[in-house]
């Protein structure tokens, strides 16, 4: 453990160590909203769309609530400390996720153009995988600390990862992002994997690195700017992002990676230079890649401009660049919620089309469940980051802390860039809203991270094994709490 | 490590906070402004997600609804219909699927979908005791009775033409009437063989005659002779003339003043310092056009815009503005005071023109929407009849009514005659066209007067017929006959 956090006064933050309440009940009886909420919204669309309870409901209901049983089961055993609130959010996500997929693939234009129908069944089968993920992770991942010693296959495994979407035959050009690849009628999003690749090869390596990353070499108007050898990780990572922005043409998964390594960066070194230089970088290169890019700039016109956009797409422009309607659809179904939205089943976000059930599926909880539904959601999304930093906070080795909060960091991220994206706040990215959107790869790999965060944070609140190996660990914690 | 953990917490929080701001700029300050964007379909399909509400004249509806056929990826579930769509397409306008909306469909949206703010307390009620929801009605002024005589008296004549009646006394609009006209029925709908067909040879450039034109609200025409009415009420009302059987002193040959040209009389008709109730009958333009040029660009202007001229009327749907110049010399304004040079008039000005004579002086603003209704009939909004303005004093527009009178009785309107009824009218044959070589319009302005002295109606009809003999062409010959059918409807449906 470091000295700057070993110290008595840093640990009044720690959740205590020594008696603490497993919380296991909480997370069922949390649980258990998790699960109905779902399953009334559910029936919600089926009385909504055809006047019926869905024929589904009782499996569909059952399916979850298996689910969420079983990881609930497999934490109260392997993970019998974790935060209990990680579990029932993400269950809760993603089981309004699964009801907002099957309304969509109750409409028939979206199935005209082969975006819904069934759906529902193959996100619950990938659901099932991701908690399948999840219960492995919890299982065979008795410490978080194992995966440290994975941190040079991790960062050769995210290269691997990320380079795959570019390889010729393999990789798949889906509305002009290249972050796909199509193994024969799959596509996977190998982005939501190397997320946590990433993270562990990112925490393994500033936690070794961080104390020469935090040497300064002289200050300059109130930074301590670091040493130019020092420079050297940062700028690989800016180059690598900058390279994905480039041949893969998404500036969301870009940014996400760049600022998951700054946010690392940052808490590894406490030096706020870093973030000032992560921020400069990332307008660099994002400026840079936009002034050649005509993806990246479509998606900036589109951005600024969307009836404008939406205009073109509707009179077939032939420019030679593909103009979409998606962003201008999605502000008119999202205004079109107004306050309360329309309930559900009983918006129009199909006219969305492209994508109505990925990417753009906030649309459809916009228009449907409206401003206060919305806004609902994104505190959910907020609370699951709180609770993954509170996490990092909490872990008492530089690793899980470095760790959780590059997962936390890199999830919030994806939150914001891709709702702030649909919503119109930034240009719209290929990612997709974790839990909610359909599409195997990011349910398998999100529950893959919130597998991961409870790990850290089981062993975090875990009480301290008695007799400690250490006695410094030992005398800190009988002084606490002064 | 902690320091820049909380720091990391913040900023999360902070982009969560920054999804959220934009959630409630996107969902509340501009929700309204995106859920009614016409370009959003939505509009388009909560316009035809219900029965639609209908458009009223007599009690009767004139417009229906029925459902679309439910296959494929139609996501409207009812189309528009119309009864007798050609003749009411003036008063209804259209509500196509693929089209969009104009008129009294567009303007009254918010009723006839039910999703207007005062259906609100009715439509959670519905939603309460779960019956659908429905759109609300829109009653009309029309007369059914004066419509069908406005719109088969045009049919008949075979050419282009418009007439507009109105009810002197409260403004209403009772028959408004245009030929060609187009049956909006026939692209109600969204498919793209029969309605789009349809569409297309409706419009201008595929057909000549242009049906979708309203002309009793849309076309303006020069007015010729039937604008003396206006002269001779600023004639009375600036004081030039006090009595309609004063000597005018004006010359003929008349040079119009500034010019040496010759203002020249249809016929040889005597005009020569005649009275203006004889100018009137015989309808001379070297009288009413000296008269202009005596009071003046600035006093004629003055009175048209009493009677409506230079400003859009909007009835609720909008008509457009009539024409009388400023800026002109006197010659300019001798020819614009007799309906020519750059006047122009709708056919519904020229019937609020004879409805204020009829109405004692007094212009009422001409509407045709009586009430608003919602699904169970109770009334929304009523229209209250509203003076516009005062165009002439009560005393001027008798005399004026008793000019008008003699036209009809011994002039050149005796073919509007009404039996047992006092008719005022006045006729007019305006020129158009490059040294007037195109056949002239022709216009005929009346109102009819019952014994108790009440005036149930004021008509104007303009009929531009390019097939016709040119020597043909006299408001009296064609028009009149029109107006006559039109008052004789409105007083037999009053009896």
């Amino acid at each position: 453990m470091s000295s700057t956090t070993n110290t008595p006064t840093h640990h009044t933050s720690t959740i205590g160590a020594i008696g603490a309440p497993s919380r296991r009940n909480t997370e069922l009886a949390m649980l258990v909203f998790a699960v109905v909420i779902p399953v009334f919204a559910y029936a919600n669309v089926g009385l909504a769309i055809d006047d019926k309870v869905p024929a589904g409901l009782l499996g569909y209901g059952l399916g979850l609530g298996l689910l969420a049983g079983v990881a609930h089961l497999v934490v109260r055993r392997f993970a019998p400390y974790a935060d209990p609130l990680l579990l029932p959010l993400a269950t809760l996500l993603n089981g309004l996720g699964l009801v907002a997929i099957w309304r969509l693939d109750q409409s028939k234009l979206l199935q005209s153009i082969g975006v819904a129908g069934g759906k529902a069944t193959n996100q619950l089968i990938y659901t099932a995988l991701g908690i399948t993920l999840f219960v492995v992770a919890l299982i065979f991942l008795k410490d978080h600390r194992t995966l440290q010693r994975y941190t040079y296959i991790s960062m050769a495994g995210a290269l691997v990862l990320l380079l795959l979407p570019l390889i010729p035959g393999l990789g798949a050009n889906v509305y002009g992002a290249k972050i796909w690849i199509q193994i024969g009628s799959f596509t996977i999003q190998p982005g939501e994997f190397a997320k946590i690749v990433l993270a562990i090869f990112f925490a393994g390596y500033l936690m070794v690195k961080r104390d020469a990353l935090a040497l300064a070499s002289r200050r300059f108007m109130g930074l301590y700017l670091p040493r130019g050898r020092d420079l050297g990780p940062i700028v690989v990572v800016w180059m690598i992002s900058i390279l994905i922005l480039v041949f893969e043409t998404d500036l969301g998964t870009s940014l996400l990676f760049f600022g998951m390594f700054v946010i690392m960066l940052y808490v590894a070194t406490e030096r706020t230079s870093w973030i000032v230089f992560g921020l400069l970088m990332s307008a660099v290169g994002a400026v840079g890649v936009a002034s050649f890019e005509p993806h990246i700039q479509t998606r900036v016109q589109a951005w600024l401009n969307p009836l404008h956009e939406y205009k073109l797409s509707q009179a077939g422009s032939h420019d030679g660049i593909l103009h979409s309607e998606q962003a201008m659809q999605a502000l008119w179904a999202f205004g079109s919620g107004g306050t309360l939205g329309t309930g559900w089943g009983q918006g129009h976000s199909e006219l969305i089309r492209f994508a109505a059930n990925s990417d753009f599926i906030l649309a459809t909880f916009g228009e449907e469940l409206g401003l206060a539904g919305l806004m609902a959601i994104l505190l959910v999304y907020g609370l699951i980051v709180e609770r993954g930093i509170r996490t990092a906070l909490a872990a008492r080795d530089p690793f899980g802390k470095l760790l959780a909060v590059g997962l936390s960091g890199a999830f919030a991220l994806q939150v914001f860039v891709v709702a702030g994206g649909v919503m119109g706040l930034i240009p719209l990215t290929g990612m997709t809203m974790p839990f909610l959107a359909y599409g195997g790869s990011s349910v398998i790999a999100n529950w893959a991270l919130i597998g991961i965060l409870i790990r850290i944070s089981d062993t975090a609140r875990r009480p301290a094994p008695a007799p400690a190996s250490n006695p410094d660990v030992e005398m800190t914690q009988v002084v606490r709490p002064s | 490590m902690n320091k820049p953990l909380r720091r990391i917490a913040i900023f999360c929080g902070l982009l969560v906070l920054a999804l959220l701001v934009r959630d409630n700029w996107l969902q509340y300050v501009k929700a309204d402004s995106l859920k009614n964007d016409t370009l959003n379909r939505r509009v388009t399909i909560a316009r035809y997600a219900t029965p639609r509400g209908d458009i009223i004249v007599d009690g009767d509806p004139i417009t229906g609804s029925t459902t679309t056929s439910k296959s494929g990826l139609n996501d409207l579930k009812y189309k528009r219909t119309y009864k007798n769509g050609p003749m009411w397409a003036p008063v209804t306008g259209f509500a196509s699927q693929a089209f969009g909306a104009t008129q009294l469909e567009s303007i009254e949206d918010g009723i006839l979908t039910g999703n207007d703010d005062r259906l609100f307390f009715r439509n959670t009620l519905d939603m309460i005791t779960g019956k659908q929801r429905q759109g609300g009605n829109v009653v009309t002024t029309l007369n059914a009775a004066a419509q069908k005589a406005a719109y088969n008296g045009l049919k008949s004549q075979g050419g282009k033409g418009a007439v507009a009646a109105l009810d002197p006394s409260t403004g209403k609009i009772l028959a408004l009437a245009s030929y060609p006209s187009y049956d909006p029925s026939s692209f109600a709908g969204n498919s793209t063989s029969t309605d789009s067909k349809a569409w297309t040879a409706l419009q201008k450039k595929n057909n000549p005659n242009d049906p979708m034109l309203n002309r009793a609200l849309r076309e303006t025409y020069p007015p010729g002779s039937t604008f003396k009415v206006v002269t001779a009420a600023a004639a009375l009302e600036n004081g030039l003339y006090t009595s309609a059987d004063q000597n005018t002193n004006s010359p003929l040959p008349y040079v119009m003043p500034g010019t040496t040209t010759e203002l020249k009389n249809e016929g040889n008709i005597p005009c020569k310092n005649a009275t203006m109730r004889t100018a009137l009958r015989v309808s001379c333009n070297t009288v009413f056009g000296k008269i202009g040029a005596d009071l003046g660009n600035d006093k004629m202007l003055a009175e048209a815009k009493k009677f409506g001229f230079d400003e859009e009327q909007f009835t609720p749907v909008r008509s457009a503005a009539s024409v009388f110049s400023d800026n002109m010399n006197k010659s300019q304004t001798a020819l614009s005071s007799i309906g020519q040079f750059n006047t122009a008039a709708t056919p519904l000005q020229m019937a609020m023109v004879a409805s204020a004579v009829a109405n004692d002086g007094k212009l009422m603003k001409p509407y045709m929407v009586d009430k608003l209704q919602s699904s169970n009939l109770d009334t929304i909004a009523q229209t209250d009849p509203q003076e516009l303005s005062q165009p002439l004093s009560s005393k001027n527009a008798q005399i004026l009514q008793s000019m008008m009178e003699t036209v009809v009785k011994e002039g050149t309107g005796t073919k509007a005659q009404i039996n047992g009824v006092t008719v005022g009218g006045k006729t007019g044959t305006a020129q158009h066209g490059v040294e007037n070589s195109e056949n002239p319009y022709a216009w005929f302005i009346s109102y009819a007067k019952l014994p108790d002295g009440s005036s149930p109606v004021a008509v104007a009809v303009v009929i531009e017929d390019d097939q016709a003999n040119r020597d043909d062409i006299s408001g009296g010959g064609l028009a009149a006959p029109i107006a006559k059918s039109v008052m004789e409807a409105v007083i037999n449906s009053k009896k």
